[in-house]
């Protein structure tokens, strides 16, 4: 009989090997599926994993890797402060749509100047945007005891109204033909984000890299990093090393808020664009798989971010080449997470063999 | 642009290599929703399926299904571009920039965009004129209803979505003064979840007759939960309701299309055009009218159906005025196609503002 035993402290290397064994077991158990469903299942996850960074077309997919991934390793970045305090902000989509519109706006209500200082008015902009609509959730939690979990998670459907609401209104492309959408910031010079299209760099492929680095140095080097994880780890420590929780809240939710509202300023001035309906596309809710599966650690997150990037532009290329389904290549990323949760059990348990006696 | 002159000199040498292998065409599909959703990207599958069946061996298909409007659009048809398609239909009109994006990059693939207005040298537009269908549905649901009240599930307050109120709503009222309309937006193409959500607040409003603008057909199954609600099949002919709520359907029927435009890559007469029909050239359809609805309302709704497609009649026949009273089509005057394709007004009679 196999049991499970509690260790007295959870394995290191556990804790490491979890991923790569998550990773394994998606690979395996996705293979099965795609077996089953009448593919070569060598064949379908090599092209999900091989097939962008190496194929053929490889120079055209690892640019798009680094579109993709950025959003996502920027969003992911701040939820795991708050995730490593204990401090749920589910809401990170809504905060990414807030800080596109604010930015957006700026940019637009600029147009058609053209000078050096709207770009970075714009990315003020969508931090503060990002940041305001986390502060809900933060003052409600602080002033009346809300749970930030359905709070800001709420606030994620409210921001798509909004966003349709500009979309529709305000911000529309006066030139449109009354097709809702705002003007392409593609063709608006300095409200971009882009540094080179043909190497997928832009503004949030750089903030991202920025947001790792500055991460890391909090959460090791610094006073308030060491207090995010003692509040995490030990509440009761926390309160006696003197940390005061509701300044923690705001400073968590204000800085996940603002890091996803930075994201969606980059993704509006870069790859997407426009402000449009369908603006928003799940990178706040995809970026808490990234945060976990990256261990809520910097370095884990830009790796998690990268492979989460992988999963998707391989997808899209499994589905036409190979013609497997959309819902495939999703039930593919959502086994990656179970597995991970699954795995992660052996980091804090060992299993042992029993002689199937019962004590 | 390095990257451009890359992707063309890759795309060109693969087009040369796959041509001197074999004189199969591929023909790229990119669909906003599943397959499986019983709608419109159904119907742009079966007309995938018939291009198939018409060319055999001389095509091949693929498609990437569920693509999101945006950046993602965009990749998905790049990466088609670079695996050899020399056709690719984009079937949404949300994927209107990225398919001039990609089609700059691809200037020897050919682009064939759903509902939009941006063409180019390789890049065509296609559309349906599915207002002549809702004049017909107008007519039976006016004459259907007892409560007069009709409701409405909008999809965007977008100019096509807008017509097909105003075409319903004229050809209600014109068969029966009394009725209203109320309207719902859920400002999506597919969600079964808000779609009855839209349906169940509707009937709740009074409403004996539900028309949709949204692609599931869980609208039919919260009329059929209601009963004594009918409805109608959106973008296809949802005809497993026609025991049920179900009494006639507009249809999409893409495939005469699909096929025309794939022959004409292969016999390399591709041009730009800019297509919008209807009934007369049987890009819309009309589903069976079922026996739940009187005979002489059918021979009706067959009639107009018959003097729309001959051209005889034009559903935006005026005098029609606007909203606010002011006039937007004097007695015997016709819409014409420009003022349809962006219209952003209701006409005169219904009631709330458009969303903006």
């Amino acid at each position: 009989m196999i049991m499970l035993e509690k260790r007295p402290q959870p394995s290191r290397v556990w804790s490491m090997a979890t991923p790569l064994v998550a990773v394994l077991a998606t690979m395996f158990f996705g293979g099965l599926l795609f077996m089953v469903l009448g593919k070569n299942p060598v064949e379908a996850i090599k092209t999900i994993f091989y097939e962008p960074l190496f194929g053929e077309f490889a120079f055209y997919y690892r640019p798009q890797l680094l579109v993709k991934g950025a959003p996502l390793v920027l969003i992911a970045i701040g939820l795991s402060l708050g995730f490593k305090a204990g401090i749920w902000n589910i809401g990170a989509e809504g905060q990414y749509i807030v800080g596109a519109l604010v930015g957006a706006g700026v940019g637009l209500a600029f147009y058609p100047l053209e000078a050096w200082y709207v770009f970075p008015l714009m990315v003020i902009g969508g931090a503060f945007g990002g940041w305001a609509w986390a502060m809900i959730p933060a003052l409600l939690k602080v002033r009346f005891g809300t749970n930030e979990i359905l709070v800001s998670l709420m606030l994620v459907y409210v921001a798509e109204q909004f966003l349709a609401s500009m979309s529709l209104g305000l911000m529309k492309n006066p030139d449109g033909f009354g097709f809702p959408g705002s003007r392409n910031l593609n063709d608006y010079a300095s409200a971009n984000s882009w540094i080179s299209q043909d190497t997928g760099m832009h503004w949030g492929v750089v903030a991202a890299f920025i947001a790792v680095i500055f991460s890391y140095i909090l959460l090791n080097r610094h006073m308030l990093g060491f207090h995010i994880r003692l509040t995490g780890e030990a509440p009761r420590a926390a309160k006696f090393a003197g940390v005061n929780p509701k300044r923690l809240v705001v400073f968590v939710l204000g800085m996940s808020g603002a890091l996803a509202g930075l994201a969606g300023l980059f993704e509006v001035a870069g790859p997407s664009g426009q402000i449009s309906l369908n603006f928003n596309v799940g990178y706040g809710f995809t970026a808490i798989i990234v945060a976990f599966l990256g261990r809520l650690h910097p370095v884990g997150i830009l790796l998690a971010g990268g492979l989460m990037a992988l999963t998707y532009i391989g997808g899209e290329i499994a589905q036409s080449n190979l013609g497997l389904p959309a819902s495939a290549i999703q039930v593919f990323q959502g086994m990656l997470l179970f597995f991970l949760l699954a795995v992660d059990i052996l980091t804090n348990y060992r299993l042992r063999l029993s002689a199937g006696k019962v004590a | 642009m390095k990257l451009t002159k890359l992707l063309t000199s890759a795309a060109l040498a693969l087009g040369m290599a796959t041509g001197a292998m074999a004189d199969t065409t591929k023909v790229g599909f990119v669909y906003v929703g599943p397959v499986g959703d019983g709608g419109w990207t159904y119907e742009h599958d079966k007309g995938r399926l018939a291009v198939e069946a018409e060319f055999g061996d001389a095509v091949e298909t693929t498609y990437v299904e569920n693509v999101a409007e945006g950046p993602d659009a965009e990749r998905v048809m790049t990466q088609m571009a670079l695996s050899g398609a020399k056709l690719i239909f984009t079937t949404s009109f949300g994927f209107m920039d990225p398919t001039i994006n990609v089609a700059k990059k691809f200037p020897n693939v050919k682009f064939e965009h759903a509902t939009g207005y941006k063409t180019a040298d390789n890049v065509s537009v296609y559309s349906a004129r599915f207002y002549e269908g809702r004049a017909i549905q107008g007519t039976i649901a006016g004459r259907m209803t007892k409560s007069n009240v009709i409701g409405y599930i909008g999809s965007f307050p977008i100019p096509e979505v807008i017509r097909g109120i105003n075409s319903a709503y004229i050809h209600a009222k014109k068969v029966n003064p009394d009725v209203t309309f109320k309207i719902v937006w859920v400002y999506t193409w597919f969600d079964p979840a808000k779609e009855t959500d839209a349906a169940k607040a509707l009937i709740e409003q009074g409403a004996d007759v539900i028309l949709q603008h949204t692609d599931s057909t869980s609208v039919l199954t919260a009329a059929a939960e209601a009963g004594n609600v009918i409805g109608f099949g959106q973008a296809s002919d949802m005809a497993e309701y026609a025991d049920g709520p179900r009494v006639s359907s507009i249809i999409d029927n893409w495939a005469p299309y699909y096929i025309e435009r794939t022959r004409a890559v292969i016999d390399g007469t591709w041009e730009t055009v800019n297509t919008w029909d209807g009934i007369g050239r049987g890009m819309v359809g009309i589903g069976e009218i079922t026996d739940k609805v009187p005979a002489d309302v059918k021979a009706e709704a067959l009639a107009l159906k018959a003097s729309i497609a001959s051209g005889e009649y034009h559903p935006f026949t005026g005098p029609i005025n606007k909203q606010d009273g002011s006039v937007w089509l004097k007695d015997g005057e016709t819409a014409d196609d420009g003022t349809l394709a962006g219209m952003g007004f209701y006409v005169e009679g219904i009631e709330g503002d458009i969303p903006s």
